[in-house]
């Protein structure tokens, strides 16, 4: 099949989908009759052509085929005549409407976020479902299950297919948006051996956010998951040396930085702030952009990025943000302005890798080598990412020498 | 085709009984290029099934339970930490002898000044299928 054949499939999959859905409102056996009207047309469109209206085409050979089903089964006769009579939307519903009623779908709170994230690529993303374990490293099998028991799970919950109400719209939105963000650094985080498959994670995120910023671009905080998508993954080719090793953010070459995505992320951010209402993902692209705009790392504007990380502690009262809010008032106010502000983090983080190589890397700062040794050491012994276990033994090792 | 996992433990080899913490930062790279090369060359030939490293045994717990009320949990770090799994290759191979000359490979990793380190590899045939003929 060729690229833009499966494109085309994959635009059209959340689409043909939601109209399947609306029609017979049964999402498990809608999504495996789209399945198979997708594979249809992967089979016959490279030899017949691809249809004046391929979307019509596969809404036609998704009902077919749901009928089909619908009447070989005596059970669902009644379900089949319910759909019969059931009155079509009042109102001109469009694609682009479908695609979001979807998501909110995949990406309902009743889900577990492995669950959703599993349902989003496959019912949105039209990802298969070897794709999707692939991405996640486990058996088909398993990822088969794990997609099956998402389905299961709306149906039992009774989650009606459509925009939610308004007192909910804004929750459920964050679960969207916190999904899509999710996938994206599944992929951003990738280990080693697996990157390209993982990488791909990180391009589907971003479609999809693309995707839901079309339907909603008046939304700050849609606008401001994509630029922080968009401003993060343009540093991506600089992030990793030959071998996958990890390199940090004050020693990547920058003229790898990708200017094309700076650009674009720059871009939807400003138009998202003009909203007014500042939220968690503005922020956070807000400080991905000042990085993203120092050419080189001395002209980072780290009191900027200070008072931003200030800013996102006080919306989310995450001691994550916290950390680097310390790494910050270290570059502005000294090393030991930094590792004040860690004292605090002891209980909430108590035991977590990041807290001690942030300590040690602020220790590292103010000259105290030992203790930089001591942290960076029990850091590499406590990370569960082993491009960060490989970098933190390496400067444990390093000021070892 | 058979199915061999071939373990390495935290314990060090008869080449090195000094931490990675404590190498040259230069045969740190020099080791972890070697491992990244063998999984390559392994993925290249169609042998490799799966390469994995685990968390360190600071994150290990240990769990039982008699089936009546609440398990029991052990945390780490445990004294007999250099027992404890570091990570594994899962290959699967035309032989036994194809999965030791595997094996003898990963145990001779460069350590300090490059010298290998000799690290046990348990070599472990998966179980799998009877033979078709039975």
């Amino acid at each position: 099949m060729s690229a833009r054949l499966e494109d085309l499939l994959r635009d059209l999959a959340p689409q043909v989908l939601a109209v399947v859905i609306r029609r017979f409102g049964d999402f498990s056996a809608a999504e495996d009759a789209v399945q198979e009207a997708l594979l249809a047309a992967a089979l016959h469109w490279p030899q017949d052509g691809v249809p004046d209206s391929p979307r019509a085409w596969l809404i036609q050979a998704a009902v077919r085929r749901m009928t089909d089903q619908l009447r070989s089964d005596q059970a669902r006769r009644r379900r089949e005549e319910a759909a019969a009579v059931r009155e079509p939307p009042a109102t001109e519903v469009t694609d682009q409407d479908d695609s979001l009623r979807l998501l909110f779908l995949c990406c309902h709170p009743a889900l577990t976020a492995p669950s959703a994230i599993a349902l989003t690529l496959r019912a949105v993303g039209g990802l298969t479902t070897a794709e999707i374990a692939n991405a996640f490293l486990v058996p088909e099998a398993t990822m088969a299950q794990r997609i099956s028991r998402a389905k299961q799970r709306i149906k039992a919950s009774g989650v009606p297919f459509g925009m939610p109400e308004p007192a909910e719209w804004a929750s459920r939105l964050r679960s969207v948006l916190h999904v899509l963000y999710l996938v994206f650094n599944e992929g951003y985080t990738s280990s080693v051996g697996q990157e390209l498959h993982r990488t791909e994670l990180s391009g589907e995120a971003i479609r999809l956010a693309r995707m839901v910023q079309r339907v909603l671009p008046a939304d700050g905080e849609v606008a401001g998951l994509l630029a922080l998508m968009l401003l993060t993954d343009a540093r991506r080719p600089a992030r990793t040396g030959r071998g996958g090793q990890l390199i940090p953010l004050a020693e990547q070459d920058r003229a790898l930085w990708d200017q094309r995505l700076i650009g674009e992320g720059t871009a939807v951010l400003t138009r998202g702030l003009a909203a007014g209402v500042v939220g968690e993902y503005q922020v956070q692209a807000m400080i991905a952009a000042l990085h993203d705009e120092a050419a080189r790392v001395g002209d980072t504007d780290w009191p900027q990025i200070l008072a931003l990380y200030g800013l996102l502690e006080r919306m989310t009262g995450n001691p994550m943000v916290t950390l680097n809010r310390a790494i910050a008032a270290a570059m502005v106010n000294g090393p030991a302005a930094g590792l004040e502000i860690l004292e605090g983090l002891d209980g909430p983080l108590a035991g977590h890798y990041r807290l001690a190589a942030t300590r040690a890397h602020l220790f590292e700062m103010a000259g105290d080598t030992q203790a930089a040794v001591t942290h960076y050491r029990a850091a590499a012994a406590r990370t569960t990412s082993v491009p960060e276990q490989q970098y933190l033994t390496t400067q444990a090792a390093r000021l070892q020498q | 085709m058979t199915k061999f996992l071939l373990l390495q433990t935290y314990g060090g080899g008869e080449g090195c009984q000094v931490p990675m913490t404590e190498w040259a930062p230069g045969d740190i790279k020099a080791h972890i290029d070697f491992q990244h090369a063998l999984n390559a060359e392994l993925l290249s030939t169609g042998e490799l099934v799966d390469a994995q490293g685990l968390a360190g045994p600071e994150l290990a717990k240990i769990v039982t339970f008699a089936g009546v009320g609440a398990p029991v949990v052990t945390d780490g770090p445990f004294l007999e930490s250099k027992e404890f799994l570091a990570g594994y290759r899962m290959v699967d191979v035309d032989s036994e002898a194809r999965a030791i000359e595997i094996a003898a490979r990963a145990s001779a990793a460069p350590g300090p000044d490059g010298m290998p380190i000799q690290q046990p590899i348990e070599v472990r045939q998966v179980m799998g299928a009877p033979a078709t003929d039975l």
